[in-house]
């Protein structure tokens, strides 16, 4: 008699059971979209502290309306624009105890960027996303200053985002982090983020 | 001679499908590596505005998730079509928010609770009078750190 051979186990269904467990992963998951603007609250303040004075020169005043209009150091503005004359105001250096400002040393304008404060109000109407483009366009007018520092300061490190973002993954092995960071910490206090976000008024 | 002599036969032979558990196993292990599960039901619209200066969020990193926006056509008959926030799977009301995220951050680790961040997935049309409430009582219950969630790209076309 003929030595019979095992008979093979049918894996023709094996296709449609990985297309289910494919399928199932595909309803019951998302890819998510975890990126965004980080910042920081003010610590609750007890209301009796009065704020420290600050001069007026030194406030760069940025309000939007119900209408997702800005008015920036009280003149109507076109948000493409903000970033540039948050940047100037920044950058501008007018006491002289700044070295690295390359700005247009105006009086009237901020002292140093250490001085330098930048006011938000928004309207209770305002829209999210508007408020996100002033945002996004206050940080990036920081970020653009940094980013010369660095190419400035550490012309070999990587742009200044990279920096920040790798000092922030958690796979960054610490010997790394221990060398971002004087660095980043440097960058940060030549241009410190001093952005105030005042209530909205209620009218 | 006969015995070694080929069948002929016409027809092509059919296309070996052998291979298309292994493709599709492919697919399912790159969709289970780079998705996660659905931690809760969308109750609002929720289309994030564009931004540029974004920093990623670590998959580490304690994240608590806000939502907030107009409650979606199917909701909207019962909760009506103002801005809501949602944490988990229901509405809050602002006051809220404050007992869920103390109740959060005592679940966490002890070396986790610095880092905690919370999340806010708003959608781009809602009114910052809500955002404010929320961000007021973020502050009272010292959870300052805060993330807007975006999409990349640029912002300018926000406002268009």
């Amino acid at each position: 008699m003929a030595k019979r051979s095992a008979p093979e186990v049918n894996a023709g269904s094996m296709a449609d059971i990985a297309f289910l467990l494919l399928i199932f992963f595909l309803v019951t998951t998302t890819i998510e979209t975890n990126q965004g603007i980080s910042t920081k609250l003010p610590p609750p303040q007890p209301p009796t502290d009065a704020p420290p004075p600050i001069k007026d020169k030194n406030v760069f005043i940025v309000l939007v309306n119900q209408n997702d209009e800005l008015l920036v150091e009280e003149e109507r503005m076109d948000i493409k624009d903000l970033r540039e004359a948050a940047l100037e105001f920044l950058d501008n250096g007018g006491d002289g105890s700044c070295s690295y400002c390359n700005g247009q040393k105006d009086p009237e304008s901020s002292d140093n960027p250490n001085k330098a404060v930048i006011s938000l109000r928004n309207n209770r109407e305002t829209s999210y996303k508007t408020y996100i483009a002033v945002q996004n366009e206050l940080i990036a007018a920081y970020d653009e200053l940094r980013e010369r520092e660095r190419k400035r300061l550490y012309p070999n490190e990587v742009p200044y985002l990279e920096m920040d973002a790798e000092y922030n993954a958690a796979k960054t092995d610490d010997s790394r982090k221990d060398e971002l960071q004087p660095k980043i910490e440097k960058l940060q206090a030549l241009y410190p983020r001093k952005l105030s976000e005042a209530e909205p008024k209620k009218d | 001679m006969s015995k070694f002599k080929k069948k002929k036969s016409g027809d092509l032979p059919a296309v070996s499908t052998a291979s298309l558990p292994d493709i599709v196993f492919m697919l399912l292990f790159f969709f289970m590596t780079v998705t996660v599960m659905k931690d809760s039901d969308l109750m609002v619209d929720n289309v994030m505005p564009y931004a540029t200066e974004v920093q990623k969020l670590d998959k580490k990193d304690p994240v608590m998730y806000i939502y907030a926006g107009k409650p979606t056509s199917k909701y909207s008959k019962k909760f009506g079509t103002s801005d809501k926030v949602q944490i988990n799977d229901k509405f809050v009301s602002p006051s809220e928010i404050k007992d869920f995220v103390l109740e959060y951050q005592s679940g966490l680790r002890q070396e986790l609770q610095d880092r905690f961040i919370t999340a806010l997935k708003v959608d781009q049309d809602t009114n910052m009078g809500i955002i404010t409430d929320v961000k007021e009582e973020l502050r009272d219950a010292n959870a300052l750190k805060i993330n807007y969630i975006t999409k990349e790209g640029d912002a300018l076309q926000n406002v268009k």
